[in-house]
């Protein structure tokens, strides 16, 4: 579904992103890992289409299309979604609005019928339970004052309703609470069916235990120094990321 | 239709035709400026010019009172004048006074041959241009490309003489080269009946640092009417910080442009006034080129029958992308009678700019009272204990000793008058 | 459903392209030859059936006007305006006064349905349960309609053209008129007084509760026609009322000059509410055309306790220059401003309020959202007085300018003055972009550049778009959108 080759990047002249092959097989959950600064961050904006980050080399097709040539929106009609690891502040605008206002915008692409206001209502009403949402988060302005965890959770929703074929989650564990973190999992497994993929971007290998990955990377310096199944996460966990650095050095 | 000319301004005019062939320097910018002064006049008097940026002070006292040209007194109280620092300039009654001052390289006092420089803008600021019709002496301030001219003072006295109003009309120069830095402290002092008016025009290159701290403490009965020039090459500072305390009339106008990327300019200020004192802070700052940032906050406290006045604009021109500008007035009114007046402007031709301002006005927080007399305060001290810490935050930005010093020292004696 | 979740529909209208209400209806016009004299004045006042107090006043504007000039502090230009050149009354040519709307010439009725004005039974606007909306069209400088009287008139409240008031409520007219914007107040207002044609006159009575929103929908017509409406609103003592003022206008070249008055009167525990969404023709891209719009709009406050709140959308116009402003002289009596002021291609707006506090314990509050896209140029510009006697008087402004694109200005001009120590006045303004973070962020949820602007923008001006009566919140969000349409990309 998606496959990544050379992929080369870098933010005002910087390179970050030194050449990444990467191949999510359609069904597929694929964690990624790396220590800070290690490009991870770089790597979902750039799938997701952010104008200041700069391709410099390298092809990302998805379901065989040229990925890198699509306008953001139309990556997200084509099912890409990127939740992000610090979701920005839309003052005034409504997020029931704002939801709506997107789900039919992808679903008019996709030559679906859309959503009335009542329909997509019991629609997300529906899936703020499901996920242990408050419902006055629909009604509140898109992560305005929201904490550190219902933005996150508000990403969830979000993915939960626009329903991707690749759900990039950005690091989306970071800075919850266990209970959160377990909706954060149960979100994701909730989508898996066999044309749904996910790349999840982490630190830590508490939500891979939730959320069993097919296969783990681990990215540093910009390119992808080993891959391997679940166990590599726990490795990570016990042995750190300075060995595997260090043996690829 | 022309309206009689006032006293003030036939006045000023005689003296510059009796005085013209005498006065020094090239004569051509002096009969400009005579003929701006002449078609402008002076604000709020009958002829002259209506003006935005005189909408809340009138100079119409001004116009209608009589000065003699400025005069040199043998006799100075130097006591009203505190020594800040070694270098130090004395101007008395306008005039400079080699005999009382401290030079240093770079750094002298002219007398009888101002320099004008690149800035000042005559045809537009009727002040400017009867500064520039008469000036006679000023302060000459160059500092070379990465030196360090340490703290520098400049010290103006009027020492008008009984029954005699003098008017003085200094004009001062001060250039900064590449990475050059300078402290200058201004001190404003005198007695009796007099208008000070001087221009600065202060042109700072490449990374140079000017720190301008200015302390007003004219004589009850004087105008001052102060206004400035700055431009600023790429990455260079100027933080000024004035005091008003003194004089029955006081402007001090500030044009301050950002003309290089990277600029900083802080023009911050405080004045406590009280009586029928009319002190008005204006200021222009221009952003010109990219990434430049400025920063401002005026405080004022008024009691009695004073009236404050704060207008202050920010202007980004097209391109100058990622200002960071910002202003803030605040003002206390203490009493029935005071009145303050604000005018924070915002005029932005860039998009990706960040620029704001607030201005807030009312009286001392019932509740902060209540709690200091609860704990046994008076209500007198409790109130100057207030007023000190509002002052105090502007304050906060004058981190050179001697100087804070001074300053607090000023503002404890202005606070003992306005009380007694 | 919350007004705001309509602003999909905005997003539809978005693709359609240039002026939506740009068509001209043929109707036979009865119109005044050009030029302003004593003779004109006297013209409009003999078909208007004016009494002679009425002539006078007029004749007395006229002359203050004839000794002013145009105000020239505000920051827009403009070519030099011909007061020669313009008709300074035009009307449908006289049947004998349609008795219903049947009897309305059809094209005109035509006219509206294009524009979407709900007269007839359309009034209750489609999906709004309940909104009983009153309209008084005025269609160039005559009423030609007004509907649900009957209802108005069971409730005592009077509501018609303000030359019929003076006609049937001659002393109502003669007591207020003039005394919130006196003739001579300034150079449009003067010209207004003595030349207006027609506009809306509200009397609620003492206690009344006004049954519906009134509404009246402006529309300019006649070419060269200049349009003078006044319209004059008083709410007795325990009095309430919302007024709602629309405006579309068809596309034509000339420059054409608008110059209202509009003033309002709150006794004791009145309260008013004055909105308005204005979308008259702006000009095309390069700035031919459109509507040169000077206004004076105030209102006094002058019961203990009153209220009067204005709340306006303005989108469309050449040249906005419109400050609404409240006089509180009645103590502990309330003075609002919620504006959202659009300006793109080469419009120019130089708006704002002033709030004048005289009374004591008075409070006031301003919110403007300026927002400026293409070359055009956007000025705030307010006044907040706290005169001596105000003691307890209480100010808040926000002031807020976004800028799309770097050939625009966004300008902030507040005045505040205190007389008072214990006035308490607070100001706030900010000038910022859309940052790329917010457009990134939609547009990986699926909106397009143009769609994410909207939203965006909508978002901005909720804290105003919220003070209006829903149906013209909707109204409102798809201008806004329109008005965008080419500022982005």
């Amino acid at each position: 579904m998606l496959e990544i080759s050379g992929l080369a990047a870098s933010v005002e002249g910087t390179p970050i992103l030194r050449g990444i092959d990467l191949v999510v097989p359609s069904g597929e959950v694929h964690a990624i890992m790396g220590p800070n600064g290690s490009g991870k961050s770089t790597l979902s904006y750039v799938l997701a289409g952010r104008e200041d980050y700069t391709v410099t080399a390298g092809s990302v097709r998805f379901d065989g299309a040229d990925l890198l040539a699509m306008e953001p929106e139309m990556r997200a009609a084509a099912g890409v979604f990127l939740a992000f690891q610090a979701p920005v502040e839309l003052p005034g605008v409504n997020n029931a609005n704002f939801l709506r206002t997107a789900l039919n915008a992808i679903r008019r692409a996709r030559g679906e019928p859309e959503l009335d206001a009542v329909q997509f209502l019991k629609l997300a009403r529906a899936q703020s339970k499901a996920l242990a949402m408050p419902e006055d988060m629909l009604k509140r302005n898109v992560n305005v004052g929201f904490s550190g965890g219902e933005k996150k959770r508000n990403e969830v929703l979000q993915m939960a309703l626009l329903r991707p074929r690749l759900a990039i989650l950005d690091e989306t564990d970071s800075g919850l609470d266990i209970d959160a973190l377990r909706i954060v999992a149960d979100g994701v497994n909730a989508l898996r069916r066999p044309e749904f993929s996910a790349l999840v971007i982490t630190h830590h290998q508490r939500l891979l235990e939730r959320l069993v990955p097919d296969r783990v990377h681990v990215l540093a310096g910009g390119r992808i120094l080993r891959s391997g199944g679940p166990e590599l996460a726990r490795e990570l966990e016990t042995r750190g990321y300075g060995a595997i650095t260090a043996a690829a050095a | 239709m022309t309206v009689p000319m006032s006293r003030g301004e036939a006045g000023f005019l005689g003296r510059f035709e009796a005085e013209r062939a005498s006065l020094p320097g090239a004569p051509g910018p002096r009969a400009a400026a005579a003929e701006a002064f002449r078609a402008l006049g002076l604000p709020g008097a009958s002829s002259g010019r209506r003006a935005e940026a005189w909408k809340y002070t009138s100079l119409r006292a001004l116009a209608e009172a009589g000065f003699a040209g400025s005069l040199s007194v043998a006799e100075t109280d130097m006591a009203m004048v505190p020594r800040l620092a070694a270098t130090r300039l004395v101007f008395v009654d306008g005039r400079f006074r080699a005999d009382l001052s401290d030079p240093a390289p770079g750094i002298f006092g002219s007398a009888r041959a101002p320099e004008f420089g690149p800035l000042a803008q005559p045809a537009r600021d009727p002040l400017v241009a009867l500064n520039t019709m008469l000036a006679e002496d000023g302060a000459a301030i160059e500092v070379a490309d990465g030196d360090d001219a340490g703290v520098v003072q400049i010290a103006h006295l009027a020492s008008a003489a009984a029954g005699q109003a003098i008017a003085c009309h200094p004009r001062h120069l001060i250039r900064l080269g590449a990475g050059a830095r300078l402290v200058l402290l201004e001190t404003m002092s005198g007695t009796g009946r007099y208008l000070h008016n001087p221009v600065s025009e202060i042109l700072l290159g490449p990374d140079a640092a000017l720190s301008h701290l200015r302390l007003q403490e004219e004589a009850d009965d004087a105008f001052h009417l102060a206004t400035l020039y700055a431009e600023l090459a790429a990455r260079a500072r100027y933080e000024a910080f004035t005091l008003n305390l003194g004089a029955r009339l006081a402007r001090t106008e500030i044009h301050a442009r950002l003309a290089g990327p990277d600029g900083f300019v802080a023009l911050n200020a405080a004045q406590l006034l009280g009586g029928a004192q009319h002190a008005d802070m204006t200021t222009v700052v221009r952003h010109d080129a990219p990434r430049g940032a400025s920063r401002q906050t005026v405080r004022s406290v008024l009691s009695g029958r004073a009236r404050g006045v704060f207008q202050g604009r920010i202007e980004v021109a097209r391109g100058a992308q990622k200002t960071d500008g910002y202003q803030r007035s605040q003002a206390l009114l203490l009493s029935d009678a005071a009145e303050i007046d604000t005018k924070p402007e915002l005029e932005i031709f860039a998009d990706d700019v960040k620029c704001s301002h607030g201005a807030t006005v009312g009286a001392l927080d019932p509740e902060q009272l209540f709690y200091l007399r609860s704990r046994g305060v008076p209500e007198a001290p409790a109130r100057a204990m207030l007023v000190r810490a509002f002052l105090d935050e502007s304050l906060d930005a004058v981190t050179h000793k001697a100087a804070r010093a001074a300053l607090d020292a000023a503002i404890a004696r202005a606070w003992e008058r306005e009380a007694a | 459903m919350p007004a705001v979740a309509e602003t999909l529909e905005t997003v539809e209208s978005l693709a359609r392209s240039g002026y939506k209400f740009g068509f001209e209806t043929t109707i036979d016009m009865d119109v005044a030859p050009k030029g302003l004299t004593e003779d004109t004045i006297r013209l409009i006042s003999a078909r208007k059936g004016e009494p002679a107090w009425l002539l006078d006043w007029r004749f007395a504007a006229f002359a203050a006007w004839r000794k002013m000039e145009e105000p020239r502090w505000a920051r827009v230009h403009h070519t030099p305006i011909d007061y020669q050149d313009i008709h300074y009354y035009a009307a449908p040519k006289a049947k004998a006064g349609p008795a219903s709307l049947d009897e309305v010439d059809p094209e005109l009725l035509a006219t509206y349905e294009k524009l979407g004005i709900p007269l007839k039974e359309r009034a209750i606007l489609a999906g709004v349960q309940g909104a009983n909306v009153a309209v008084d069209a005025v269609f160039d400088s005559v009423s030609v309609a007004t509907t649900f009287r009957a209802t108005l008139a069971k409730s005592g409240v009077i509501f018609c053209p303000i030359s019929e008031a003076v006609r049937e409520h001659p002393d109502l007219v003669r007591q207020y008129l003039g005394t919130v914007v006196p003739v001579a107040d300034n150079f449009f207002s003067a010209l207004n007084s003595a030349v207006f044609t027609d506009g809306s006159f509200v009397y609620i009575p003492p206690g009344v509760r006004c049954p519906m929103e009134l509404s009246t929908y402006f529309r300019i017509n006649a070419r060269n026609t200049g349009q003078f409406e006044r319209t004059l609103i008083i709410a007795d003592a325990g009095a309430q009322v919302s007024y709602l003022e629309g405006c579309t206008a068809p596309q034509r070249d000339e420059n054409q000059l608008h110059a209202a008055v509009v003033e309002l009167i709150a006794l004791d525990d009145a309260k008013i509410k004055y909105s308005t969404v204005q979308n008259w023709y702006p000009g095309d891209a390069e700035g031919r055309g459109g509507i040169y719009n000077f206004v004076t709009k105030r209102g006094l406050c002058r019961g203990a306790r009153s209220r009067i709140s204005w709340t306006q959308v303005e989108t469309g116009s050449a040249i906005t220059w419109k400050y609404p402003s409240c006089v509180l002289e009645g103590d502990g009596s309330v003075g609002e401003f919620y504006s959202v002021a659009m300006t793109n291609h080469m419009q120019q707006a130089d708006t704002g309020t002033k709030m004048i506090h005289i009374g004591r314990d008075t409070r006031s509050t301003i919110v403007s959202k300026g927002i400026s896209a293409g070359k055009s140029d956007n000025t705030y510009r307010g006044l907040v007085r706290i005169g001596p006697r105000a003691s307890g008087a209480r100010n808040h402004t926000q002031c807020d300018s976004l800028l799309i694109g770097d050939r625009c200005g966004a300008h902030t001009v507040p005045y505040i003055e205190s007389r008072n120590p214990s006035a308490k006045v607070e100001h706030e303004a900010t000038t910022s972009k859309i940052s790329e973070d917010q457009m990134f962020y939609c547009r990986a949820r699926g909106l397009s550049q143009e769609d994410a602007v909207g939203l965006i923008v909508n978002g901005f001006c909720k804290e105003v778009l919220k003070e209006l009566p829903m149906e013209f919140a909707v109204e409102a969000q798809k201008l806004l959108a329109v008005s965008l349409e080419g500022s982005v990309g």
